[in-house]
């Protein structure tokens, strides 16, 4: 039996049951040789005895130059749990796609033996390699360390969010562009904005390859790349009959879910009239051996997603219809900057890039990043006659008219 | 001004080049197809016919170091060193050896570790820090995601689902985990309005904690002559926005803090477009250490899915098919005023059309 809290833990000794990893024996063979995991594992206990949290908001804590990346955390009950009166949280930037060297993750072990809990996240929410639990004279040893093993720090506040994409070209036949090589030179170029807060609130980039989406980013990223293509799918005649003999019910499952029915099957060969076709990669991810995505590849660009706070979640909305994405990426780094630029100089304390475009209007919105307008970028055209029109006709010597008004 | 010269910042994160397997090196972007072999292990083929096998693992996010030691060993002993971790925190071997996958399985399983996740499964539950490391908590996360998986695992190492299910959590409405578009949703909860405690002009900006509040309940007030806040505790609706930015302003309550289930979002693209979670069930209180009344119900949700829905049709494609009505019924939610919006846009849920199952 692995070592317990100071005063036992009954409760969470419930959550070593069961055939799901437990979180509880990892904390327990942490605490084993390190208090601040003991204290930690009885605080934990108390607070599922009471029902209720004992951490403070977060102090103002980091490492030299900085003003993000740690987040600091003080328990409320400094005297009971001395050894987490300090507990704070390293975020450190995660390697695009998640990809490890079993040397890389064991260098960060030992930093984190020398000057933390032991205790990690593999991975927080945004993606960053969380260090859970610090005092605040470690922050800058390990940060040296952590830097000498090529490691930097993460985002966090009102601040370039670190970047994050799914495995991309790595591993799979679905990229339509290189997620990792670009959220690795996304990072790198805007690692001013990610270490020094300087904007109205976060903001995150997420990367996905395909439609598929697997970082989610058309729900957590205020700027989400979503891969995909614009010319035809790719079909194996051979491989969609081997299919259907395999038993996939290539009428019911594959033809009759496509949202824009453009596909037949006459159980010999599948058509697609691929002008109708919205890309939703249902029935290449019903038959991946048979289907492909086509050879013109890119993604489209979305703006604005977040979750509640402030003013309500929001989907992101296509902003680029298509873009090819090819470094240096010039095209995509300059909308960015536009869109910080309005963002910074409009945006309200708190304010998501979402929540403005909301409040400002996405016409008046685009007008100011000099984007285009296009219908691509709306479900359907306004339905209420409320229209600002900017601009009317005079008749000539019309004396006494009104200056036009602003909008 | 040598140790200035010598500290190293904004380097960013290491060339995730330097950590990709050879087999993915040589095949960087040339992937022909995938097949899932079995729950939980997938081969990849590439134009040049080379094969990489993947075996996904869950772990339980929050890890010590020890445990990653010990993936690491694993690692050096099956792949030449090279893993890398999911989104949504299972970990894959990459291997390129398929007579290794059965020995990794069995290692994997000693060390306390189920395959799957993958196909037709429910995945690892993405999910924040809750009472172990967060302020702003209404519940804990770890703990009820191990008790809902505990229940779920057959669902993890086997593919006997319609679809895919995707379940996350966030332990408030902050949500780091971003929980709004998944199949099921679990969300921590506050249900009483903040107390405003003594001294808060000391600590906080009046000004700033008013403008918080997307309801405008948040009034300048004088208490005993030093100027405060009041809260109109009806236009309340527990966001703990005002919270975010004024300490003195806590929610957290054993009494009224809890969770609330939502179902139904997406964010692929497949099939219908991605959407928001919908509310499934308005609250159940915190119930420590293993919240069996959120265990039960999610099971029944996934159940009601499971034996209902058509090949590919993911949860919130289920409920649209069959209708909310039915879904409350089968899923034996008892439908409250809760589940009526009634903040921005509450309209457009309205249903607006004579189209009813009776």
């Amino acid at each position: 039996m692995a070592q317990s809290g100071n005063n036992g833990t009954p409760l969470l000794d419930e959550l070593e049951k069961g055939p799901w990893p437990s979180f509880v024996t990892q904390i327990k063979e942490q605490a084993a040789k390190n208090a601040m995991c003991k204290d930690l594992l009885a605080l934990l206990e108390r607070s599922y005895r009471e029902k209720v949290g004992h951490w403070k908001h977060g102090g103002i804590v980091g490492v030299l130059g900085y003003g993000g990346g740690v987040i600091g955390r003080y328990n409320d009950l400094p005297e009971e749990y001395p050894h987490i009166a300090h507990f704070h949280t390293m975020r450190v930037n995660m390697p695009s796609g998640w990809f490890y060297t079993s040397a890389s993750l064991r260098t960060i072990c030992d930093i984190w033996e020398r000057h933390g809990s032991g205790l990690t996240n593999m991975h927080g929410s945004t993606g960053d390699i969380i260090l859970l639990g610090t005092t605040t004279d470690q922050l800058e040893p390990a940060f040296r360390e952590l830097t000498e093993a090529g490691f930097d720090l993460g985002g966090s506040g009102s601040a370039v969010r670190t970047p994050s994409c799914c495995v991309g070209p790595a591993r799979c036949e679905w990229a339509c562009y290189d997620t990792l090589h670009l959220t690795n030179d996304l990072t790198h170029t805007f690692q001013d904005e990610l270490h020094r807060p300087a904007f109205p609130y976060k903001f995150k980039f997420k990367c996905s390859g395909c439609p598929n989406d697997c970082v989610a980013a058309i729900a957590r990223a205020d700027m989400s790349i979503i891969g995909t293509w614009r010319d035809d799918i790719k079909i194996d005649q051979a491989e969609v009959r081997a299919a259907a003999q395999a038993g996939l019910d290539i009428h019911r499952d594959v033809c009759a879910r496509c949202p824009t029915q453009c596909m037949e099957w006459d159980g010999n060969t599948l058509a697609i009239d691929d002008a109708n076709c919205v890309k939703c990669m249902h029935c290449i991810n019903a038959m991946p051996k048979a289907l492909a995505p086509g050879d013109d590849r890119g993604a489209t660009i979305l703006l604005g997603s977040k979750a509640p706070i402030v003013q309500g979640a929001q989907l992101s909305a296509v902003l680029v219809p298509f873009v090819k994405l090819e470094p240096p990426y010039r095209e995509l780094k300059d909308l960015v900057q536009r869109i910080w630029d309005f963002w910074c100089e409009n945006g309200k304390n708190r304010e998501r890039v979402g929540e403005l475009v909301q409040r400002v209007g996405l016409g008046n919105f685009l007008e100011a990043i000099g984007v285009e307008p296009l219908p691509e970028m709306l479900a359907y055209p306004r339905d209420n006659p409320y229209v600002f029109y900017e601009e009317y006709l005079e008749a000539e010597g019309d004396e006494g008219a009104a200056e036009p008004a602003a909008q | 001004m040598t140790t200035a010269a010598q500290r190293k910042t904004d380097i960013g994160p290491p060339s995730y080049e330097q950590f990709l397997p050879p087999v993915i090196k040589q095949n960087y972007g040339r992937w022909k197809y995938h097949e899932i072999l079995r729950p939980g292990v997938m081969v990849h083929v590439a134009r040049s016919g080379d094969k990489l096998y993947t075996v996904r693992a869950a772990s339980s996010r929050l890890m010590g170091i020890e445990r990653i030691r010990r993936f690491a060993d694993l690692a050096d002993k099956y792949c030449g060193g090279y893993l890398r971790f999911t989104s949504r925190h299972n970990v894959e071997f990459l291997l390129t050896d398929q007579s290794k996958i059965e020995p990794l399985i069995a290692d994997l399983a000693r060390l306390g570790h189920p395959v799957g996740g993958m196909g037709n499964a429910i995945s690892a539950i993405v999910h924040t820090q809750g009472w172990v490391h967060c302020h702003s908590a209404a519940t804990d996360a770890s703990g009820v995601v191990k008790a809902v998986m505990d229940d779920l695992h057959e669902y993890f190492v086997e593919r006997k689902l319609p679809a895919k299910l995707r379940v996350a959590l966030a332990c408030c409405l902050n949500m780091c985990g971003a929980v709004h578009c998944s199949d099921i949703a679990i969300l921590g909860v506050h249900r009483r309005p903040p107390r405003v405690q003594g001294g808060l002009k000391r600590i906080c900006e009046i000004p700033n904690v008013i403008a918080s509040c997307p309801t405008a309940a948040i009034r300048p007030a004088t208490v005993n002559g030093e100027p405060t806040v009041e809260i109109d505790e009806a236009n309340c609706m527990f966001c703990a926005n005002c919270f975010s930015v004024c300490p003195a302003l806590p929610l957290a309550d054993p009494l009224n803090d809890g969770i609330s289930i939502w179902v139904g979002g997406k964010v692929s693209n497949a099939r219908s477009e991605p959407t928001f979670s919908k509310l499934a069930i308005p609250f159940i209180p915190n119930n420590p250490p293993r919240w069996p009344e959120v265990v039960t119900s999610i099971r029944r949700i996934v159940e009601v899915w499971a034996k209902g829905a058509r090949p590919f049709e993911r949860m919130g494609e289920f409920i649209e098919r069959i209708g909310w009505p039915r879904f409350f019924q089968e899923a034996g939610i008892e439908f409250r005023k809760e589940h009526i919006d009634d903040y921005r846009y509450a309209g457009l849920s309205y249903k607006r059309s004579a189209q009813l199952r009776h």
